[in-house]
């Protein structure tokens, strides 16, 4: 194709995940019971056939023939012959997964398991034919009739005559290149062409065409894709394109069909020539249930598609792309069109410019602000998904995990539309799954202890995503048994996550419960395949620390526990406080600080070898004097300067300062562009006057910090 | 100039540069105290004046800061500090050198503060020699080159703005 079909396949290939999730979505919420709505019936059938048409189009045809039985079952249930029960809601999630491993292999270039295919495709057929022997009712026999012809059919090899008029070459057409075509389409195809129509040599017109031709192709291709090769000479020719029953065709071709069926056994859709036979007799049932299965019998198309594929998966790596509103675009486009009129504005100002014009320069001035203000937050708002695209996959995980793990679990999901930057929103997909699954594995309690408990036995996850203050809150919580306090303990003392001299009663709860978040810890009983791989809490929090949020768990024994993740609204843009310390303007994430106080001399205790501490409602708050930190000075005494509480991790400590400036949304600037990464600074950004400010790592700093002064105090001890 | 005692030590980057002899280089002359420095002017981006960057703690010392270059976060290196040639506090002739060099992650760009800058000067076919010495600016020095009265000591961009090297040195 001389135009870039490339684009188009990506869209394709995305349209198709849509669908797919739209699939998914709607057989999860369909209530087999009362036979769901039409409406839901319909939307399904709809994605199933969008995804058909899509893969047809681009030549997926193992794609579009899978998704053609799924197709089939769920129109027969549109039109009210059939039910869906729960085991058919089953088979098609499964087939969705499948239909979803196809189009992955085929974006990457790869090969699938086509065993899986073969299987599904078999189990469906199944059940289509199952559920026409079943009813007996008039209306249901011709449908199976129909579709039994119609199976038959599809095995059976395309007849093509073909027979030209004379002036055929007149119009612009070759019949060559026409059968060139259809070779691509089948490269097995037989030709005959009947030459009895040439007239004798003094009567020969050159210009003439004298030649009909009779083609056989193979059964799986569509009517349509033979069609659309005579498209252009449908007007110059007698053309009958029709089934012919594949026993009824001579021998060779049944040898050509027999290749083609090998050929896709052995996935050797790439390769260009094939063993026909030792293949067929090694696997007589497989060929089989693919006779069965009618429509899994998938044309290869070799020549055409793998250089294509290829060269597909060389591209996608390095394209990354993001839907957005055309709404959001269009208010884009609204506001860069305000501020050109702005601009325009303050140039003619500019130009012939006399003092009485002050005022209006002023409120040309406020307008730019103004404009560039809703600009940037409009530039902003196309990064950001609702929150409902990391949610949707968890029906389906908590429908699986309910029915592996046998326990009853209801899911809620508050709060899907808060929006939060895509980048973040890729990253804290995984860590929430990793929630979600410890929530149902060790949170829930199995039905019968629910029970005995006198709780409902279905067990209840609740996932909440909503604002608070300049950050994105998700929780995830479930209503089992709670953190378990002493087992937590035990297990963090065996893997020595606990300092040898503490003992159980000098921790709160609350700091019990953050052992959970240690590297290596895991509190499974038993090792199952759905959580305590190892990898644990202490990645989930590395993960969520790594997007500059921070994560936090409430228990209640008995009543639950609350997993509450709190993360910034974006990574490029970011809510300071702008503080001074050494005559330098340093930038604090607001995220990070608790509150700030002015220190009180008397309430600075010295501790445990030369370690400051701010006793602040009965809290010990370590003093990190930001100037010695980084060697720009002595703060000198501590009475009536800025003590600045930070928290991170988990960890608090007081930040010791100069003053409090303004607060200011920033632009972050990566250091790393040109230098490399600096302890204690996040990044870099440009305050309003030009100069460069530098934003503190608030949980680098702590880190540091409490590293050092433990290595202090154990010095001292020593 | 300060080496006149010390042995020759040809250096494989002098080699390099004479390949190139033929196809006329050009370096950017400046002082830094009383010695005559020149770096290869295709790497210089532009020259700015100077002032005051803000300070970049815990890192090296010959790491002054950041500025702002247009947007950009670029580090200022001062080369007196680097190269221990003494303090002579900022004047009205100090400058910085924005230079840059391709890295394997893109173009890398800094400033480097010089006393003064003074001249563009041809290579035309004059030779360049190997460095001498074992001072603290032999490891970034791609030879000398005889200009006038004085002696020119050409610098290695690529040297210079390596992080990895400057993460190695005993300021850090």
């Amino acid at each position: 194709m001389a135009f870039d079909m490339e684009q188009f396949r990506r869209i394709f290939y995305q349209e198709c995940r849509e669908n797919l999730e739209i699939f998914e979505r709607e057989l999860l919420t369909f209530e087999p019971e009362n036979d769901g709505d039409n409406e839901q019936i319909n939307t399904i059938f709809r994605a199933a056939h969008s995804i058909k048409g899509g893969a047809a189009t681009f030549d997926l045809t193992e794609v579009s023939q899978f998704t053609h039985v799924m197709e089939t079952l769920l129109d027969e249930t549109r039109a009210g012959y059939r039910r869906l029960d729960k085991a058919t809601i089953d088979l098609l999630l499964k087939s969705g997964d499948c239909i979803s491993a196809m189009l992955n292999a085929f974006e990457a270039g790869e090969s699938f398991d086509t065993a899986l295919r073969d299987e599904l495709s078999a189990a469906l057929t199944q059940v289509l034919s199952a559920g026409n022997e079943g009813d007996a009712s008039s209306e249901n026999e011709t449908i199976s009739e129909e579709s039994q012809e119609d199976s038959i059919l599809q095995n059976a090899s395309w007849l093509v005559i073909f027979k030209p008029f004379e002036d055929l070459f007149f119009s612009g057409n070759d019949p060559l290149r026409i059968l060139r075509e259809l070779k691509v389409l089948d490269p097995d195809a037989v030709t005959h062409c009947d030459h009895q129509k040439l007239v004798e040599f003094d009567e020969f017109v050159a210009e003439a065409c004298y030649l009909n031709w009779t083609i056989y192709l193979n059964g799986s291709l569509e009517a349509w894709q033979i069609k659309e090769v005579f498209e252009w000479v449908e007007d110059e020719c007698e053309l009958i394109i029709q089934r012919e029953n594949i026993h009824e065709v001579e021998v060779p071709t049944i040898d050509q069909e027999n290749q083609a069926i090998n050929q896709n056994l052995n996935e050797g859709n790439a390769s260009e020539t094939t063993e026909a036979s030792p293949a067929f007799c090694e696997k007589p049932d497989m060929n089989q249930s693919v006779d069965n299965s009618k429509k899994s019998l998938p044309s290869s198309t070799p020549s055409a598609n793998s250089p294509q594929r290829t060269n597909l998966s060389a591209k996608q790596d390095s394209v990354s792309s993001i839907r957005v509103d055309t709404d959001k675009i269009d208010n884009l486009i609204n506001l860069v069109g305000e501020l050109v009129i702005t601009q325009s504005m303050l140039t003619e100002l500019g130009q012939n410019f006399t003092e009485n014009k002050l005022e209006q320069l002023q409120q040309g001035l406020d307008q730019l602000l103004q404009n560039t203000k809703e600009l940037q937050h409009s530039v902003l708002n196309i990064r950001m998904l609702p929150i409902s695209v990391a949610f949707n996959r968890f029906p389906r995980l908590i429908r699986d995990l309910s029915a592996h793990l046998q326990k009853e679990v209801e899911l809620v999901i508050e709060g899907e539309k808060t929006e939060l930057d895509k980048t973040v929103l890729e990253r804290i997909s995984d860590p929430l799954t990793h929630l979600v699954r410890n929530a149902i594995d060790h949170g829930l309690e199995a039905t019968s202890v629910r029970r005995e408990k006198g709780k409902a036995s279905t067990g209840k996850i609740t996932l909440k995503a909503f604002h608070q203050g300049g950050a994105i809150v998700i929780e995830v919580s479930d209503d089992g048994a709670g953190l378990n306090r002493e087992k937590i303990w035990l297990k963090a003392s065996q893997k020595q996550l606990i300092p040898y001299d503490l003992s159980p009663d000098m921790m709160t709860d609350a700091q019990v419960h953050q052992l959970i978040f240690s590297p290596g810890f895991s509190t499974a009983d038993q090792v199952s395949d759905i959580s305590g791989r190892g990898v644990g809490m202490d990645v989930v929090k590395r993960n969520i620390e790594e997007l500059g949020g921070f994560i936090d768990v409430h228990s209640v024994p008995n009543e639950g526990s609350v997993f509450r993740i709190s993360l910034p609204l974006t990574l490029a843009i970011l809510d300071g406080q702008l503080v001074k310390c050494a005559e330098q303007v340093f930038v604090v994430p607001l995220l990070s600080i608790v509150e700030s106080i002015q220190i009180r001399a008397e309430r600075v205790k010295l501790a445990s070898g030369g370690v400051e501490l701010y006793c602040l409602r009965d809290e010990n708050i370590p003093i990190l004097r930001l100037k010695e930190e980084f060697d720009l000075g002595q703060s000198g005494p501590l009475d009536k300067q800025i003590l600045c509480l930070v928290e991170a991790g988990g960890k608090r400590v007081g930040l010791l300062l100069d003053d409090l400036l303004g607060q200011q949304q920033v632009v972050i600037k990566s250091l790393e562009a040109n230098f490399t990464r600096i302890m204690g600074i996040s990044g870099a950004t440009i305050l309003g006057n030009g100069s460069v400010s530098l934003i503190l790592d608030i949980q680098g700093l702590i880190n540091r910090f409490l590293q050092r002064i433990g290595q202090k105090t154990k010095h001292k001890a020593a | 100039m300060t080496n006149n005692s010390a042995a020759f030590l040809p250096t494989n980057s002098a080699n390099s540069f004479n390949d190139h002899a033929s196809t006329s280089m050009s370096f950017l002359s400046f002082h830094l105290g009383e010695e005559l420095y020149g770096i290869d002017i295709t790497s210089v981006e532009e020259i700015r004046g100077w002032e005051p960057p803000t300070l970049l703690p815990t890192t090296c010392d010959f790491i002054l800061g950041v500025i702002n270059l247009r947007g950009m976060i670029v580090p200022v290196m001062d080369l007196r500090v680097r190269f221990s040639l003494g303090e002579r506090g900022y004047t009205a002739t100090t400058v910085v050198l924005i230079v840059s060099k391709q890295g394997e992650k893109g173009k890398r760009v800094m400033g480097i503060v010089v006393d003064a800058v003074s001249d563009v000067i041809e290579l035309n076919d004059r030779e360049i020699l190997p460095a001498v010495g074992h001072s603290a600016v032999v490891p970034f020095i791609s030879g000398l080159l005889n200009h006038e009265s004085e002696v020119m000591t050409l610098l290695d961009v690529n040297v210079l703005l390596n992080i990895d090297i400057m993460m190695t040195e005993v300021e850090c």
